[in-house]
């Protein structure tokens, strides 16, 4: 009996070859690869010469893109998990105004400001996921409840404390501020110049800044953006803990039983997408100087759409950050892209819309190919 | 069944009251290692609530656990784990959409570490993967074949597979065969001879005679919550073991109306 197993692996009859092109097409990146490739020959064809791929134009859509991604990486971590997050959008709000609150209000320095804000949003998403999986309620209840909470908050403290609704003057707090620049700042700065030395990318012709690049660095928001996906595809498909969110998310009573920290996993992606949130509040307020009561408004669903785009299932147990990732770039071309063909802006509702009915059917036959469903 | 042997596990008059209902009312049992000792009873007859204290989901209200020859008392599922009492589940601890790789180590990932950092270590989980697949006689495409393209006895190869890989010395089946189709529950069952022949103590939980019969080296029968008795392989037949799960009487005055078909 022993060592009966024949040292080559015998290849079973019932069990179909599949071609290298199909296995491709299971990958729930897919939808976001194919999307990407669409939008962009889409534009390159009907927009190429509005000036949205010269320096200034990629500059405007990388940025838009960037802050979806930014939400886009939590939401996707959350959903693979088997949960949402639609208060994002409040926490964004509630997060911007927190930060202007206590360095212009309260005149902290704009440092302790940032980390402050950052332990009481993480809180906040830890108190979310507590809830959930003490209470067993869905997540989109419970964090429902959490959307309007914060945007009261959000309207409700500058209100009483400045009788108005944004708080500017950040930007000045924030001058020579240590931590400030990790958000709001520009790196690569040296490269930028060069470029437009070298004649590679538009300079200023007149004015005080004549000979100077027009785009003088790539924002932090762009590298918070690249270090989240990053972080994000590496933590879930590279360790451990990875294997516990798509266990949690997949079948949260089977991971149980095999050990898996279910409710553990569940309320750190609840932090993990306050965390982005948050990330994405302070540049944010940093980029503008101000943070107002309607900052952040719809961001949930934009994220939750960008995410169902880069093929993960609303039900959890699948999906990919890059895909996410792509799904969101895919939101950012295509809303400042519309703009620059010149097309109506409402119309981009229009086209989320559909997009996302299209993905969500897309995902659904390549996951029946992949549970071999019929 | 080996006098030289000691038991694995004993249990000592397991009693297990619900508030006002009692369960079981004494059940004692022993499995040594090695052998596959079935579990039989009709619905209701305690079975689900014995093997639940034999693997820490409860807690006697009498009666006494012996594991290894020591009193033992599982706070919890997690305890008995630790201990080597792993539990295949009816509905299985599988899950579809994942890989049969990260689905067999899932909450025991192997990790290397890189620096400061530690991943999971995917080459050496997806070669243990295809091994154990393999002597368990299941031709995987490959590590990251979903375990949804799997039939269900294929689904429970791999749990009994996993089981088996970290160290369980108690296994217990829950129904593994009760929604399989014929040719899946044999495999099943062959699997549960693979495992058995390599020391490990198989308790099989089941209500299917045939399927007991064909792997089983001991029976026991339990009736509302009760031990009816422990028979050895060869002597009993079928009929009787029939008889002893459904109570006796009632089922011959039954069987009169369905011509000795059930």
């Amino acid at each position: 009996m022993a060592n009966a197993a024949p040292p080559t692996a015998q290849t079973d009859e019932r069990i179909k070859e599949i071609s290298s092109f199909r296995k491709a097409l299971i990958r729930p990146e897919l939808g976001g690869i194919v999307g990407t490739i669409a939008v962009f020959t889409f534009f390159l064809l009907f927009a190429f010469d509005s000036g949205m791929f010269n320096s200034r134009g990629v500059l405007n859509w990388s940025v838009v893109s960037a802050q979806f991604m930014i939400i886009a990486v939590g939401a996707c971590l959350l959903m693979i998990a088997g949960e949402f997050d639609l208060s994002v959008g409040s926490m964004i709000g509630f997060a911007g105004m927190m930060i202007a609150i206590f360095s212009v209000t309260l005149g902290w320095p704009v440092w302790m400001a940032i980390l402050v804000t950052f332990a009481m949003s993480v809180s906040i998403g830890a108190l979310n996921g507590w809830i959930v999986v003490r209470t067993g309620l869905p997540s989109f209840i419970v964090t429902l409840a959490f959307l309007f909470i914060l945007r009261g908050f959000t309207i409700f403290l500058p209100q009483v404390i400045e009788r108005k609704t944004i708080i500017g003057g950040v930007k000045d707090a924030a001058e020579g501020d240590w931590l400030a620049p990790i958000f709001g700042g520009k790196i690569l700065q040296g490269l930028f110049t060069w470029l437009g030395e070298a004649g590679l990318i538009a300079t200023f012709e007149r004015g005080t800044r004549a000979g100077q690049p027009v785009v003088d660095g790539v924002p932090m928001l762009i590298v918070w953006a690249i270090v989240l996906i990053v972080f994000g595809h590496v933590l879930l498909t590279k360790t451990k803990f990875g294997n516990w969110i798509f266990a949690s998310g997949g079948d949260a009573e089977a991971a149980r039983n095999s050990g898996v920290p279910v409710n553990r996993v569940k309320v750190l992606m609840f932090m993990f997408t306050a965390f982005c949130a948050t990330v994405f509040a302070v540049c944010q307020v940093m980029e503008f100087g101000s943070a107002g009561a309607d900052r952040g408004l719809l961001k949930e669903f934009e994220a939750i759409i960008a995410v169902v785009i880069g093929g993960a299932l609303l039900t959890g147990g699948y999906g990919s950050v890059l895909g996410a990732a792509l799904g969101a770039l895919i939101f950012g071309v295509v809303q400042q892209g519309l703009f620059f063909a010149g097309v109506e802006s409402s119309l981009f509702r229009v086209f989320l819309g559909v997009i996302l009915l299209g993905a969500v059917i897309l995902n659904t036959y390549i996951r029946r190919i992949i549970t071999g469903e019929r | 069944m080996n006098p030289e042997h000691a038991p694995i596990i004993q249990m000592k008059n397991i009693e297990k009251h619900f508030g006002s209902v009692i369960a079981l009312a004494g059940v004692s049992l022993e499995v040594f290692p090695g052998e596959c000792h079935c579990l039989l009873g009709d619905n209701g007859a305690g079975k689900s609530t014995f093997i639940k204290t034999m693997s820490g989901v409860h807690q006697p209200t009498h009666g006494e656990i012996f594991f290894e020859g020591e009193p033992m008392s599982f706070a919890d599922p997690r305890d008995a784990i630790a201990a080597g009492i792993a539990t295949v589940h009816q509905h299985l601890a599988m899950i579809p959409l994942m890989s049969v790789s990260r689905n067999f180590f899932m909450g025991n990932e192997p990790v290397k570490k890189i620096g400061p950092f530690s991943f999971f270590d995917h080459e050496n989980a997806n070669r243990v993967t295809m091994e154990e697949m393999r002597k368990m006689g299941i031709n995987l495409r490959g590590p990251d074949q979903a375990v949804g393209t799997l039939s269900g006895g294929e689904r429970q190869t791999v749990a009994i597979a996993r089981a088996v890989h970290f160290g369980a010395k108690v296994l217990i089946l829950d129904e593994p065969t009760s929604a399989l189709g014929v040719r899946q529950t044999a495999n099943v069952l062959a699997t549960i001879d693979k495992v058995r022949k390599q020391g490990i103590a198989v308790v099989f939980i089941t209500h299917n005679v045939r399927h007991a019969l064909a792997v089983g080296d001991r029976f026991t029968v339990l009736n509302r919550g009760q031990t009816l008795g422990t028979a050895q392989r060869g002597q009993i037949t079928p009929d009787e073991l029939q008889d002893m799960m459904a109570g006796g009487q009632e089922l011959v005055a039954l069987e009169g109306s369905l011509g000795g078909t059930v």
